[in-house]
């Protein structure tokens, strides 16, 4: 197992809880997608795998790590080597270029592998906007961009959080037919949290999230 | 309705409270210096007309006995002859506490002078007091009350109207307490002259009249001083403005979809204009009037010195005394409306020209309301070009002035472009994804902080330019007095009978003996000073020959030839070869220029034979001594035991170096104090303009920190990126200021006092200042950094979650 989310609460501050003794599990290369309605606390529970938020009571464990043990610094290295993150909004650095980004967080993890970002740029489609800014990019390629930039690091999870919310339909299949594409190349494993349900029909696995809680 | 609409409008400020206060601090800092500047111009300008309105040196022509003072007898021929005059008797009285000057002028033929008319009309004293046994002297009140210590004085009445520092009486009361009472010093020519007078060499032959524009008036002298202090405040102002504009634009900016709002409910644009614009004009106000109560404190605490300035260098009367007058408030408040205007027209006039359906659009505010990098370059060189074009084709201050704002301006103008080209070249050396990411932000944050930043290049070039004239004209004003001071002892007789016994008493103390002997006379409608040397190797070894030459020394105490000092050379273009001619009709042949720094007035030097040929009393009053240093000290005691001397008529070397050094850096207290100030004012538009750019900064950063940069790593990267800019702008500002210290050294000390200096470097100097800026940096970018160091994983996940 990679990931283990056990009886895991968090709540809003003023105490309206947002996750109630939530338990989930993820293996190794496995995909599960992660449904619910707005304010089920989908984004919360996907925030607190990736470590960038904490949980008030339960544990997360990431290949042994427990994070209720880490510390801020020790957070920051869990996500820079072994989480990568795909966000609706792309979220790329607008002051690099298109190559930058695409290759930041693997330089950042000091996991640089050429070879695998050149297959990346390709498949993605990339390789003539290399130069470009993101602010020059569509959406759509954008996307491609931010996948690009957490496959490179050959992460053994990938968290992402609606990727396709920002795009038209066509744009939304053919960028989750590259995520699942890489996903599986790199055997990483996918905790995708979406509101469509033929997106999630693709996933290996379900869980709905209703009310902070898995129903 | 317009109530609802300004609270609608006013609620942005509630929302954004740390705004408005950079807003108010940007208006109210740059009112404060640019006020404060002038508090101490008009403060001294109205002292200047205090004393040319009692003196009537200013403003009305005097007669004079060039050969020495004028009698009773003299001055009753002119009044009979129709001659509308008045007597002057100008003496220094002791009093408690040391000596001051003493003015007695003829009231019964002058009776409107000021200090009367005042005491009369508010006081309710009687002019005729003044002229009645025991008469009356008129003095300011710290001087009244000095001379109220002091015993046998007639009574005192205190005046506003009289000159710092001294006392007026009536001609009668100041012949008594001066002694000689039928010598006057000169007549004044009042206004309204009878028609049909004879003229002067009729009635009175061998009396001169001169006139008030060939007398130096003091205001003419330190003008260029006030100049100088009004360019620092114009500084400081636009540096202020910085601030104002960078707050303002982002105000604005973030209040569009408000006013798209407001519009789309019906308000029409005509009215939200009027109302943005009343807004605009209320915060200019209430900044300006902060603004002013900060500039009266600035004042207050420089005016001091100021004072001793102008005392020093100019001997311009000014007191330490700041009077809050209208017209300062007045022009502080218009600055501030006008400043904040400037400041705020671009981004006013795009939001009120903004369509109804615009939308706020992917580029930050600072990006749209920056032109491109290149065509504001392009612009600065222009500036840059119209300064040098300027002062080729125009002489005079001004035309200084020119080029020294044109240079600024381009240069600041230049900056973003410079330094987006520093920081590529930083970035194609980054060898770590995060030092790359670390320039390419740098970059991408330049459009928002370069404001900020042509702030800080402006104050660095300032605090250079000016540090690096100063201390150039500080070192070679020290070496210029170790070569002009080179008697070791000065002695001043009472009169040309003591002069006399004292040189023939010094011939057997001392190891040789130069007289220091002058004539004033005029020489193109300006006074110019004859000084009569011996001929010793003291000059010829010492003095400070701008333009040496083989010989030089030989044709002048040969009779044969004339040195002139720099000041003489340069406002009447004449240098070595050239000649002078002086009254009555004396032709000499220029031998050479020599350097005279701190006099305002024109020089000459002679050979002491020469002197009796222009037909004037000399004075032997002034003697240099030449001593071995051991025995100045005992050779001074002899000499004032042998003649009683006062403690004043003795001065030796040391002792007047330290004062002319002590005069020298007084000078500049004011100039270093504006500069410091201004560069608080640049790091505080740093700091404001961090923290205006805070609320953008979050969607850069989050991304970087979800992958796996910790808060303390960005909080330290956010200081580093402050000093970093800091740093280059400091290194672009080293060029800039050096072109300064060059234009003030060249050109505007040479239009301003008419002399040129050599240009020095100072290395360490520079140092100081960029550890200065680095630390200012530091300091504005702590604060930004805290925040982020504690800002909450939640508001970072926001950045994500599009709830922002």
């Amino acid at each position: 197992m990679l990931l283990s989310i056990e009886n895991v609460d968090k709540a809003y501050p003023g105490g309206r809880p947002v996750l109630s003794g939530v338990t989930l599990q993820l293996d190794r290369s496995e995909t599960l997608a992660l449904t619910g309605d707005s304010g089920s606390g989908k984004s919360t529970l996907l925030n607190l795998a990736a470590a960038l938020d904490h949980f008030d009571a339960g544990e997360i464990t990431l290949d042994g790590t427990r994070y209720s043990g880490l510390k801020d610094a020790g957070r920051a290295t869990l996500r820079r080597s072994q989480v990568a993150l795909v966000f609706q909004a792309f979220n790329l650095i607008p002051s690099l270029s298109v190559a930058q980004n695409l290759s930041f967080h693997a330089r950042l993890s000091g996991t640089l592998d050429a070879a695998w970002q050149e297959v990346l740029a390709e498949r993605l489609g990339l390789t003539e906007l290399l130069d470009r800014m993101p602010e020059q990019l569509s959406g759509g390629q954008q996307q491609r961009v931010a996948i690009g930039r957490a496959m490179a690091l050959k992460p053994p999870l990938l968290l992402a959080d609606e990727p396709t919310g920002n795009l038209d339909e066509i744009a939304s299949i053919a960028v989750m037919n590259l995520m699942l594409e890489l996903v599986r190349d790199a055997g990483s494993a996918l905790l995708l949290v979406t509101h469509s349900p033929s997106i999630a029909a693709r996933a290996d696995r379900q869980v709905h999230l209703s009310q902070g809680q898995i129903a | 309705m317009t109530r609802a609409i300004v609270q609608a409008i006013w609620s942005h400020w509630r929302c954004h409270p740390l705004q408005l206060a950079t807003l108010l601090s940007g208006i109210a800092l740059a009112t404060a210096l640019w006020s404060a500047v002038q508090a101490i111009n008009t403060e001294a300008r109205a002292n200047y007309a205090n004393a040319a309105q009692q003196l009537a040196a200013g403003s009305l022509d005097r007669i004079v006995d060039p050969l020495g003072p004028m009698s009773l007898a003299q001055y009753r021929t002119l009044r009979r002859a129709g001659w509308q005059v008045a007597a002057v008797r100008e003496g220094r009285l002791t009093v408690a506490g040391g000596r001051v000057d003493l003015l007695g002028v003829d009231l019964l033929s002058y009776p409107s002078l000021p200090a009367i008319t005042e005491v009369s009309d508010v006081q309710g004293i009687a002019p005729i007091d003044a002229l009645t046994a025991p008469g009356r002297l008129f003095a300011r009140e710290v001087l009244a009350k000095r001379l109220r210590a002091t015993p046998d004085l007639p009574p005192v009445i205190e005046s506003t109207q009289v000159p710092v520092g001294t006392v007026l009486t009536d001609i009668g009361t100041a012949g008594a307490l001066l002694g000689e009472p039928e010598q006057i010093s000169h007549v004044v020519v009042l206004p309204n002259q009878p028609k049909g007078a004879p003229a002067l060499d009729q009635v009175t032959p061998g009396l001169r009249r001169i006139s008030a524009q060939g007398d130096g008036a003091i205001a003419s002298l330190t003008d260029s001083f006030h100049l100088n202090l009004t360019a620092f405040g114009l500084l400081s102002f636009a540096v202020g403005l910085f601030i104002v504009h960078g707050t303002v634009g982002l105000a604005f900016e973030q209040r569009r979809p408000m006013i798209r709002t407001l519009r789309a409910l019906g308000v029409p644009i005509r009215q939200l204009r009027r109302l943005l614009l009343v807004e605009l004009m209320v915060l200019a106000l209430i900044g300006g009037t902060l603004g002013l109560i900060l500039g009266l404190y600035v004042a207050g605490a420089l005016l001091p010195d100021v004072a001793a300035t102008l005392r020093g260098l100019y001997g311009a009367p000014v007191d330490g005394v700041l009077t809050i007058r209208p017209v300062w408030v007045a022009s502080g408040l218009g600055m501030a409306l006008i400043g904040t205007a400037a400041a705020s027209g671009q981004a006013f006039w795009k939001l009120s020209r903004m369509p109804l359906l615009s939308t706020p659009g992917a580029r930050a505010w600072f990006e749209q309301t920056q032109g491109s990098v290149s065509q504001m370059a392009m612009s600065g060189l222009g500036l840059i070009a119209l300064g040098m074009v300027t002062v080729l084709l125009a002489d005079g201050l001004i035309a200084g002035f020119a080029l020294l704002a044109g240079l600024l301006m381009g240069a600041a103008l230049c900056l973003p472009l410079l330094l987006s080209r520093l920081l590529n070249i930083g970035g194609r050396t980054a060898g770590s994804a995060l030092s790359e990411w670390v320039w390419a932000d740098m970059k991408a944050q330049l459009p928002g902080l370069s404001l900020a930043l042509m702030a800080l290049l402006l104050a660095m070039a300032a605090n250079i330019g000016v540090g690096t004239m100063v201390s150039s004209f500080r070192l070679t004003f020290t070496g210029w007095l170790d070569q002009r001071l080179t008697s070791e002892l000065y002695v001043t007789a009472r009169d040309d009978t003591q002069g006399g016994e004292i040189e023939l008493w010094l011939s057997q103390h001392s190891d040789r003996v130069l007289p220091i002997r002058a004539l004033e006379m005029e020489h193109n409608g300006a006074p110019i000073f004859v000084y009569g040397v011996v001929d010793d190797r003291t000059y010829r070894t010492h003095w400070p020959l701008l333009t040496p030459a083989q010989g030089v020394w030989g044709r002048v105490m040969r009779g044969e030839a004339i040195l002139i000092n720099e000041q003489m050379a340069r406002r009447n273009n004449l240098w070595p070869g050239d000649s002078v001619t002086l009254p009555p009709d004396l032709t000499y042949p220029i031998a050479g220029v020599y350097s005279d720094y701190g006099n305002p007035t024109a020089q000459a030097i002679l050979a002491m034979d020469e002197l009796p040929r222009f037909g004037l009393p000399v004075p032997n009053t002034r003697f240099g001594i030449r001593l071995p240093p051991d025995r100045v000290g005992p050779v001074a005691q002899e000499l004032r035991g042998a003649f009683d001397l006062p403690p004043g008529a003795l001065i030796d070397q040391a002792n007047l170096k330290a004062r002319s050094i002590e005069i020298f850096d007084k000078t500049f207290v004011v100039t270093g104090a504006l500069n410091i100030l201004t560069l608080g004012v640049a790091g505080f538009a740093i700091f404001t303009s961090l923290l205006t750019l805070w609320t953008q900064r979050l969607p850069q950063l989050a991304p970087v920190w979800a992958m796996g940069v910790t808060r303390r790593q960005l909080a330290g990267l956010e200081l580093l990126r402050s000093v970093i800019l800091a740093a280059l702008t400091t290194l672009l500002a080293l060029p800039l200021g050096l072109a300064l210290a060059w234009v003030l050294l060249a050109v505007i000390n040479v239009e301003a006092f008419g002399w040129r200096l050599p240009m020095f470097v100072f290395p360490l100097e520079w140092a100081k200042l960029g550890a200065l800026a680095l630390l200012t940096a530091l300091v504005a970018g702590l604060l930004p950094a805290r925040r982020l160091l504690q800002l909450p994983p939640s508001d970072l996940l926001k950045v994500f979650a599009h709830e922002r």
